[in-house]
């Protein structure tokens, strides 16, 4: 498959892993912000092939893991409503609230459906004008051009029985949250390639300078994590702190202008809070005046909920890269992916969830002896 | 056999994580076998269950006989390369050949749900006739019941099966041995993907279809030949990593394979890569793996490859001296990793 397979090659795969050794003569460490990319790592193994001097930590990119629990009360509570029809990315419907998850609500005669796209819901909602349908807008700078695509075409067509339940958030304050706290390790990062995508590079030029960290936008298959990896610490051995892109077959420096222009439109900054890490100033996004009207908070009266976090839970120390998954006392334990006490045990992208799945006591591995092909 | 914690002195129901069933615990996945195996097995505990086969291997006055029944619920009822129909009689076919049986009769009890068109069930029960006949099975008795509109999915098929046995191998997990060969009978994930492509109305440049097929000549042929087959198992639910997570488990041995070796049409690693989903979980109907000596190997995969539907067979990988049960895999960059078996069904990821 072009662009995946020469991606996925073991030779340039070894040849960028010894490149990096030879690269790298002081320990760092180095932050994958996204979770697409920390689920190819542990999946492929990409940090077998790294020197011991250099250390990932696995960042807050993950949409589903970030998702504060009071987000997932208010969706539980909207979804179990006999009038409403619930519209979620698949994986949301995993992850614990505070006493349930969403397929429980389903399971007990909630209308929850899985769709692939915000576009289904708003038809969805066209189909069954007698049902309020509810599509939660979850997710960072890659899916709100989609779901702000949503409401516009629903305020075309008039939908008066569609709203978004928005727990949208944004990549540069975490990443600025992470180098400003005072326990941060991180001294570089491998950026989002889908986030810069749409947005572009030019915002994580300020944040390469204020705190001299380089920056590399990197792409998801294990020779762009390489590759990423090696400017990344090229730039620390050199003393450099840019914005490099890896991804270019992806992202240019303006972005999507497009979609950047539609997310402006229907969206504005607002602060909000972090699953496991808090409230971040300026780091979402909710629903702009002028499409006030499809907010779900507001139509279903649930704006002012708030529930506490599971005191159980590490994913907060997790996602700002400060403890590994297996570190954590309820590992494996009292937290699996069948009763995940957080939501980095439920995504695939989660850290907890990838550590899991790919790391349990893997034992060493002999080739297959040749066979005829 | 493994002993199964007790919990039946003290606790009424034996699953109190979840007070309501969830789809997940018909995944396939670990909620499943929970189900089985904290639900199920106690309450009708007996040496054939625990052999935790396709199929029930029984030998009344001394004539081996394998038994088995699925259940079938598919939307759509129609899908490119298949239907429910031919699903239900290829399902319960192969269930029967990976006990090592030759299929002879089956059983079909249909849920009919009102309103379901008359020209619909005529097609699914023509498709039955064309697949039982391919299958070289008879279908020999049956019911019908019909639930109130909008109380089921159009129909429901439930099938089973008798099927001889007329070798003496014990064809089942407990006779994998570390060492054992791999063998998969060819590309895998393209029942699933074709389902999935139909219900989200997504298209790809040539149609994909389902796998779904009779897999007992092929396993005849294997077993003709006195190949000591050690095991069988097709990929259904779950996959080629449950199926190999099931055995390795119930063998308490380890599995080893490598990724690289794993066919994967090009469409259907696409579709995988849009969707978020792996392809090692992805269902299948015509597939399976057979586990046997590696000096039994190359003429197993020569005798494979030589049926249409083991065209393209290969090795995958070897039995382990690893008594956790824990399947590994090599990666495509030449890394180790735990290949493990999902809670429920995938969900197709956000981004």
């Amino acid at each position: 498959m072009k662009f995946i397979d020469e991606y996925r090659d073991a030779g340039a795969a070894r040849r960028y892993a010894e490149a990096i050794a030879r690269a790298t003569t002081r320990p760092w460490t180095i932050m994958e912000v996204c979770g697409g990319q920390t689920h190819a790592i542990i999946k492929f193994g990409v940090d077998d092939l790294l020197p011991p001097a250099l250390t990932l930590v696995h960042g807050p990119g993950c949409p589903v893991c970030v998702t504060p629990v009071e987000m997932l009360d208010k969706a539980i509570e909207i979804a179990s409503r006999p009038e409403v029809i619930f519209c979620s990315f698949g994986d949301m419907l995993r992850v614990p609230g505070s006493s349930r998850d969403l397929l429980a609500v389903k399971a007990t005669g909630g209308d929850v459906r899985i769709v692939y796209s915000p576009l289904d819901a708003v038809k969805i909602a066209r189909a069954h004008p007698d049902r309020q349908v509810v599509f939660f807008a979850v997710g960072f700078e890659t899916t709100a051009p989609a779901n702000a695509l949503a409401v516009v075409q629903a305020g075309r067509q008039g939908l008066a029985n569609f709203s978004v339940l928005v727990s949208h958030v944004l990549v540069p304050p975490a990443m600025e949250a992470i180098l400003a706290s005072p326990g941060n390790r991180v001294q570089g990062f491998l950026a989002a390639g889908h986030v810069c995508t749409v947005m572009g590079t030019a915002e994580y030029e300020p944040i390469a300078k204020r705190y001299r960290v380089p920056i590399v936008v990197t792409g998801f298959e294990p020779v762009d994590i390489l590759q990423g990896l090696y400017l990344c610490v090229r730039q620390l051995e050199e003393g450099r702190a840019e914005v490099e892109n890896q991804y270019a077959r992806s992202v240019r420096r303006e972005g999507n202008p497009a979609a950047v222009q539609l997310i402006r439109r229907v969206f504005r900054v607002c602060p909000r809070k972090w699953r496991g890490i808090g409230e971040i100033p300026q780091s979402g996004l909710t629903l702009a005046e002028e499409y006030a009207a499809f907010d779900a908070e507001h139509r279903f009266g649930v704006a002012d909920r708030t529930t506490e976090e599971s005191p159980d839970c590490r994913s907060g120390l997790v996602l700002q890269g400060v403890m590994k998954p297996p570190e954590c006392p309820a590992f494996g334990t009292r937290c699996t992916p069948e009763h995940p006490l957080g939501a980095t045990m439920v995504s695939s992208e989660g850290a907890c969830a990838a550590y899991y799945r790919y790391r349990r006591s893997a034992q060493p591995h002999e080739p297959l002896p040749a066979t005829e092909p | 056999m493994e002993a199964t914690p007790d919990f039946s002195l003290s606790c009424p129901i034996p699953i109190d994580d979840y007070p309501h069933v969830l789809l997940a615990h018909g995944g396939g996945g670990t909620l499943m076998h929970q189900l089985i195996e904290r639900m199920f097995l106690p309450a009708f505990r007996n040496p054939f269950l625990e052999a935790r086969h396709d199929g029930a291997v029984l030998a009344p006055d001394g004539v081996r006989l394998a038994f088995t029944t699925d259940a079938y619920v598919v939307r759509p009822l129609c899908f490119p390369g298949g239907d429910i129909g031919s699903l239900a009689v290829n399902g319960t076919v192969n269930d029967l050949a990976m006990c090592g049986a030759r299929p002879l009769y089956l059983s079909a009890a249909f849920i009919l749900e009102e309103g379901l068109a008359m020209e619909t069930l005529w097609r699914i029960v023509q498709s039955m006739r064309r697949a039982a006949d391919a299958a070289g099975v008879q279908l020999v008795t049956g019911d019908t019941k019909v639930v109130d509109r909008g109380k089921g999915d159009g129909i429901f098929i439930t099938t089973a099966g008798i099927g001889l046995i007329s070798h003496h191998l014990t064809i089942a997990p407990a006779s994998v041995r570390p060492g054992d060969a791999i063998l998969l009978s060819g590309d895998i994930g393209r029942h699933g993907i074709a389902i999935m492509a139909v219900r989200e109305g997504l298209e790809f440049e040539a149609r994909i279809e389902s796998d779904c097929a009779p897999l007992a000549d092929l396993v005849g042929s294997l077993l003709r030949a006195g190949l000591e087959v050690h095991c069988l198992r097709d990929l259904t639910r779950g996959g080629l990593a449950s199926a190999l997570n099931e055995i390795a488990g119930a063998a308490h041995l380890g599995v080893s394979i490598d990724e690289g070796s794993i066919p994967v049409r090009e469409d259907v690693r696409g579709a995988c890569e849009i969707l978020g989903f792996d392809p090692l979980y992805v269902a299948n109907e015509g597939r399976f793996v057979c586990i046997l000596p590696t000096g039994d190997a190359e003429r197993a995969l020569r005798i494979m490859r030589a049926d249409p539907l083991g065209a393209g067979a290969c090795l995958i990988g070897r039995v382990t001296e690893d008594a956790s049960g824990l399947v590994t895999m090599r990666s495509r960059i030449g890394v180790s990793r735990v290949l493990d078996m999902l809670s429920g069904e995938q969900l197709p990821r956000i981004c």
